[in-house]
């Protein structure tokens, strides 16, 4: 099978990464960036495989999870005033900034069980096309990082939107977030980098190469398999070991050094790097995306009037007691939060990470994140020795 | 929304736009435009309605001999290492 992995295969690499950490005596702490990342080391229990000393954590690689409220509730307004709205599934449960409980719509399913026109694509090829089936006038909440982007790009720069269509574009950029991430880590740094495996498709291997020269960080690009995960923390430990930080790429199999230049190339012509607001964050410098003048026409939030916040302006967009911040840089854990499963789970969501499927929350929901996943994990016959 | 999934290339129309199924037989339309030189019968990852990658076949099927070359690389490495992974049965001799 494609992309299978080995049974004997990762019970040696285990025992390595118990040997190799055994001989550091420090603490290692190393941070995965990408949500399907987490969604393997949750899945397949890796995190209870780990020696006392290494410790996974999950860091900023859900893009839902960090989609400012603004774009959510100019989106359920547009919906709300009878423009048709075509969103991800993920994003469809999203609250905005209306408190849990309000009588207004929080999320775009609230909006459309009032009445809202909302549709669910899996991408933008599937609502253009829905679009040329139903015409009305309609908008798409385009959030995601630089896997998304070139989809939006794409059909911005091949001119495949009707009139008519427009785009509220929340694209956000990986690299800027993770030295943002760093900085947050700076009492206790993060001594190892998992770098988000599908965003290295796009950006290259390159992209991290600052990693280990600027901030001395070993850093390993890695697929989506248990054996993948687990490779990529033994290289990372044994770089650790060696005391030289380099970059791996180990997903070779789908990412190359350059990265996708065509992509790389839509996305530059349709949009210019801009300083944007992350959920819960506030500014991160250079670290969104915006069309370019010539492309503004496609832009829905110039289309409809609506200004986006200043920095200034910008308001603190979690709701109360939701922990997400903390959780998206992996400062606080799922459980560190006093909501989860209590008040806010799969079902009923209260904060942002507990809605896409890519979201620490709700990974952790789904799959126990401490208890269950040791069970998953032996059932897999993971067992540390 | 973002979970890059795997699939096998059906179609490739001359609008950009391909048909590609994915394990659980189901075929969707997506945008391939991004991607030179993609055909029927590719492997490519496809995430959130766009084809990011194609999967390079011969790679993939290292994926798990490259553990012996990691082990072996470990072992050129570093001396200890070597009498480690002799201890762990991972190399013989
Ligand atoms: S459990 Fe819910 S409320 Fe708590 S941090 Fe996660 S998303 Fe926010």
């Amino acid at each position: 099978m494609l992309l299978a992995w080995a049974p004997q295969g990762h019970e040696v690499i285990v025992k390595l990464i118990h040997h190799v950490a055994g001989s550091l005596g420090e603490e290692v702490k190393i941070m995965d960036f990408c949500g399907t990342h987490e969604h393997t080391i949750v899945s397949s229990g890796i995190r209870s495989l780990m020696p006392e000393n290494v410790e996974l954590v999950a860091g900023p690689g859900c893009p839902v999870c960090i989609t400012p409220a603004f774009y959510v509730d100019a989106a359920i307004k547009l919906a709300m005033d009878g423009v048709r709205v075509y969103t991800y599934g993920d994003v469809y449960n999203l609250p905005g900034s209306e408190p849990p409980g309000s009588k207004k719509p929080r999320t775009l399913a609230d909006a459309k069980a009032q009445g809202a026109d909302v549709v669910i694509v899996y991408g933008l090829i599937e609502a253009i096309k829905h679009f040329r089936e139903n015409p009305k006038e309609s908008v798409f909440l385009a959030v995601g990082f630089e896997t998304t982007a070139p989809s939006t790009a794409s059909a911005v720069v091949n001119g495949r939107l009707p009139r008519e269509f427009t785009i509220i574009n929340v694209h956000r950029l990986t690299p800027p977030i993770m030295r943002y991430t760093f900085e947050a880590h700076r009492d206790a740094p993060i001594k190892g980098v998992i770098a988000p495996g599908h965003v290295s498709t796009i950006v290259g291997a390159m992209a991290w190469e600052f990693v280990p020269k600027e901030y001395g960080i070993p850093t390993v690009v890695a697929g989506f398999e248990p054996i993948d995960v687990l490779k990529a923390i033994l290289s990372i430990l044994i770089m650790v070991r060696e005391g030289k930080a380099r970059l791996v790429n180990e997903y070779t199999r789908a990412v190359t050094w350059e990265g996708n230049k065509r992509a790389q190339k839509l996305i530059a012509e349709c949009c210019e790097v801009v300083d944007a607001m992350w959920r819960g964050l506030g500014l991160v410098p250079e670290s969104g995306l915006a069309f370019r003048d010539k492309y503004k026409v496609y832009d829905a939030l110039r289309e409809y009037g609506i200004r986006e916040p200043t920095p200034e302006e910008w308001k603190y967009d979690l709701p109360p007691g939701c922990r997400c911040a903390e959780v998206t840089l992996g400062l606080a854990k799922p459980t560190d939060c006093p909501l989860f499963m209590k008040r806010c789970t799969p079902g009923t969501p209260y904060g942002p990470c507990m809605v896409s499927s890519e979201g620490a929350c709700a990974v952790w929901a789904r799959f126990g994140g401490g208890g269950l996943a040791d069970d998953v994990a032996k059932s897999l016959g993971l067992t540390p020795s | 929304m973002c979970l890059g999934v795997p699939g096998k290339v059906v179609e490739v129309r001359s609008d950009g736009v391909a048909r590609v199924e994915f394990s659980d037989g189901v075929v969707v339309e997506v945008d391939a435009s991004t991607i030179e030189g993609i055909e029927p019968g590719d492997t490519v990852i496809v995430h959130a309605g766009i084809v990011i990658a194609k999967v390079d076949e011969e790679e993939a099927s290292r994926i798990t001999s490259g553990l012996e070359e990691l082990i072996q690389d470990l072992e050129s490495k570093a001396e200890d290492f070597e009498s480690m992974l002799r201890r762990l049965g991972a190399i013989k001799g």
